[in-house]
């Protein structure tokens, strides 16, 4: 092949009208995908409005706290250019008094105390007391402060101080692991007796996982009935799986209420049949059984119907073959049934484990105390206490968790063998 | 018809649904060792419910069936030892082509290294040796018919049933696995029973041939003597193509008899229809076996007919004519050197041995 064949053979293609086929065709295709573009455009706004931007914000707030900072300017400024270890000197409690006096005059001393007593518990009230008297201190301040309050020189307040006056810290994600800073600034697990998150998210995981494995448990029979009986009797059977779904959450949650409270119909009706006696009402609600009973009621079908859409799709002939191979009833169903599920069976772990894990009312409602889960803490924090970088920290140690069990079931199962329908 | 020793038997079998209709009424069919026998019939006709009622997935309603002498009505399919071959291969698609065929020999706790000896030689008897490790998706419809009928052979079942197993073949392919089948039965000496409804399919490859029809075995005969000589009108039109002219018997003359048609001709035809003189009776003619034109005396039987429409495939000529009374007379002639000129509208006589001609049970035109 000569040198001119060859350059030939590399020519761009062209159009009827010398223009590269490329191009031509990009210009033909562009109508249409902007077209396809628009459609899409509305979702796309309110997704990035109402999900992308609130995710966003979230997470920049779980190590991203200006409460401190921005109203202790002085004190900040001095404490991030002078590497103080322990108490500091004068000079700090000078700044620290300015700020006070400033943030007094604002009104901001309520942020600033809010914020370290997070860490420091009891420093409300030093702060605004401290906040309320400066005006009248007279130096040396440093003095003058621990005569008002004694932890005014407990190094350990200082420290918090010093990483406060930088709004990005991992101090609430330490929170949120049962973990903190001691004196010498270094990472320790907080005393076993005021550790709640750890053995939260520990409870969260191993309920929702219970909960999966009894739905799973439950939805198995039911899916394979749905999908083999005739049209008729399923349609009916769909319903009846269909109806939570159709209900609201809240008049499901008080009906379990009212059916397992200890003075509720089922524990009448044993008592009435003298199953048990009066004093042996069973426990099943406002408590983790009760959070396990009207969880798998609610998230049942989740489980049901991927499971269902993938069985329907098995032909009955793959178990009469295998049966006619010569396998028992239970081989059939074990090696040769059982392995076509899994596509749906991991579908519905998947949804109903991070639907638990996420849970909110149901816990709230039915828990008690030892029934909630870590959204329920979350929320606590959302609403009551107002430690909004606490609850963003915990929320993403939790969305960090369902990532990784995401990725674990990709690598165990692959995503791509997930049908949802 | 019974058989000694019959590898299977059918005794008196009867299957419903709904309690209401029969779908298999008195089944009695004797199967022999190393026979290929066929199930053909329309879809409804009952040849599928008796195959699955053999393999063991419907219980019959009433009668026996043994397999080897020994009533099996209570015996599970996984106890039966018969091999099956599905109308959709039901290849699993979970599992290797090789995981696949060694799926009946694990189950029969056959040891990991025989099992594997036997998918080898299995795999290169339907030709497909490189094949093991493939997923039954990743092959074509005639290479999974192969594996299908290569599990259904692998742990060498004396009895394998076919269902439709090459319903969803093209034409060219299915011609050709008839012949592979056929000749692995042969090679190997298993019994098989086929269910299809394909009536080349049934000619080319039984020994013998089961015509079901409502439930009921028409007629039960080998592939020459089902076209040959049809026992009843249902088998002779379902089996190849005939002509039906409606007449009632005049005269019975032994095996033979005289049938006045509709028309006014009268004609001699083998007399099978049941019945004495009067009997109303439809007459089946082969259209290959009808003379246009004949010289005259060279065949016992002529009557005048006009020639209707002309039909060019090649081979030979088909020709729709006005005879008897019918305008759907249908005449095959051999397209030869020297044939004669034929025109539509032609007026003519058509003629055929007394032989060629069955005087049938009657169904109303």
């Amino acid at each position: 092949m000569s040198a001119i064949d060859i350059e030939q053979n590399n020519q761009v293609l062209t159009a009827a009208d010398g223009t590269p086929l490329r191009t031509a065709l990009a210009r033909a295709t562009r109508r249409a995908k902007w077209r396809a573009f628009g459609l899409v455009l509305p979702l796309l706004l309110f997704v990035i409005v109402t999900f992308a931007v609130p995710i966003g914000q979230m997470l920049v707030n779980s190590f991203h706290n200006t409460a401190f900072s921005d109203n202790m300017p002085t004190l900040s400024a001095y404490l991030s250019e002078n590497d103080i270890s322990g108490v500091p000197d004068e000079a700090a409690f000078e700044a620290l008094v300015t700020d006070l006096r400033l943030a007094r005059e604002n009104k901001t001393i309520g942020k600033v105390a809010t914020r370290m007593n997070y860490e420091f518990s009891g420093s409300r009230s030093q702060f605004t007391g401290a906040a309320r008297k400066a005006k009248k201190l007279e130096p040396p301040y440093k003095e003058a402060l621990i005569k008002l309050d004694k932890d005014w020189e407990d190094p350990l307040l200082w420290n918090i101080m010093k990483r406060a006056a930088n709004p990005v810290g991992a101090s609430f994600y330490l929170a949120a692991l049962d973990m903190e800073y001691d004196e010498t600034g270094s990472i320790v697990r907080v005393p076993e007796k005021s550790r709640v998150y750890v053995p939260l998210f520990i409870r969260t995981l191993l309920l929702s996982g219970l909960i999966a494995g009894i739905c799973l448990i439950l939805a198995f029979p039911v899916a394979h009935l749905l999908a083999t009986l005739p049209l008729r009797y399923s349609n009916l059977l769909m319903i009846f799986v269909l109806l939570p779904f159709w209900t609201s959450l809240l008049v499901r949650t008080t009906s379990w209420i009212t059916l397992l409270q200890s003075q509720g119909v089922f524990n009448d009706l044993l008592v009435a049949s003298g199953v048990i006696n009066d004093d042996g009402r069973f426990q099943l609600m406002y408590n983790q059984a009760g959070t396990i009973i009207a969880m798998t009621h609610i998230l049942l079908p989740f489980m049901v119907l991927p499971m269902y859409s993938v069985m329907k799709t098995i032909p009955p002939t793959y178990v009469r073959a295998a049966r006619s191979l010569g396998a028992s009833s239970w081989t059939a169903f074990w090696k040769v049934y059982f392995p076509q599920t899994i596509p749906g069976i991991g579908a519905g772990i998947l949804l109903v484990f991070i639907l638990a894990v996420g849970y909110y009312i149901t816990p709230a409602l039915v828990g008690g105390s030892s029934g909630q889960l870590i959204s329920n803490e979350i929320a606590r924090h959302m609403l009551s206490s107002l430690n909004w970088s606490l609850a963003a920290a915990l929320g993403s140690v939790l969305l960090f968790i369902i990532i990784l069990l995401y990725w674990l079931y990709d690598r165990l199962i692959g995503i791509d063998n997930m049908k949802l329908g | 018809m019974s058989i000694d020793n019959p590898m299977v038997r059918f005794d008196n079998v009867q299957k419903s649904y709904d309690g209401k209709t029969l779908v298999v009424k008195n089944l009695d069919v004797d199967i022999a060792q190393g026979e290929f026998l066929t199930m053909l019939g329309p879809s409804g006709s009952g040849k599928t419910t008796s195959l699955m009622m053999l393999a063991g997935f419907e219980p019959a309603t009433h009668g026996e069936i043994y397999l080897n002498g020994k009533p099996i009505n209570n015996v599970p399919p996984n106890k039966r030892g018969i091999g099956m071959v599905f109308q959709n291969y039901a290849l699993f698609p979970h599992m290797t082509v090789a995981e696949n065929l060694a799926f009946p020999l694990k189950v029969r706790n056959v040891s990991a290294s025989e099992a594997d000896e036997k998918v080898k030689r299995i795999l290169e008897l339907v030709e497909l040796p490189e094949f093991g490790s493939r997923r039954p998706a990743q092959l074509s419809g005639g290479q999974q018919q192969r594996v299908a009928v290569a599990r259904a052979l692998v742990f060498e079942p004396q009895l394998v049933l076919m269902d439709e197993p090459l319903g969803a073949l093209d034409k060219q392919l299915r011609e050709q696995m008839q012949y592979e089948i056929k000749h692995i039965h042969e090679n190997l000496g298993v019994t098989v029973v086929y269910v299809t409804h394909d009536q080349s399919e049934a000619l080319t490859m039984s020994d013998r041939i089961a015509v079901f029809e409502d439930g009921v075995i028409q007629q039960l005969s080998s592939p020459n003597e089902l076209y040959e000589k049809p026992q009843n009108s249902f088998v002779a039109q379902f089996i190849g193509e005939n002509n039906r002219i409606n007449g009632q018997i005049d005269s019975i003359e032994g095996s033979t008899c005289t049938v006045q048609l509709d028309s006014g001709e009268r004609v001699t035809a083998d007399k099978v229809v049941e019945g004495d003189v009067g009997t109303r009776t439809t007459l089946s003619i082969r259209p290959e076996r009808i003379e246009l034109d004949p010289v005259a005396g060279s065949v016992p039987v002529t009557i005048p007919g006009k020639i209707e429409e002309l039909i060019y495939l090649g081979d030979h000529i088909r020709v729709r004519m006005s005879v008897a009374g019918t305008s759907e007379f249908i005449v095959k002639v051999r397209n030869r050197t020297g044939r004669k000129n034929l025109e539509a509208g032609q007026q003519t006589t058509v003629g055929w041995s007394p032989e060629d001609c069955r005087a049938l049970d009657e169904i109303s035109a």
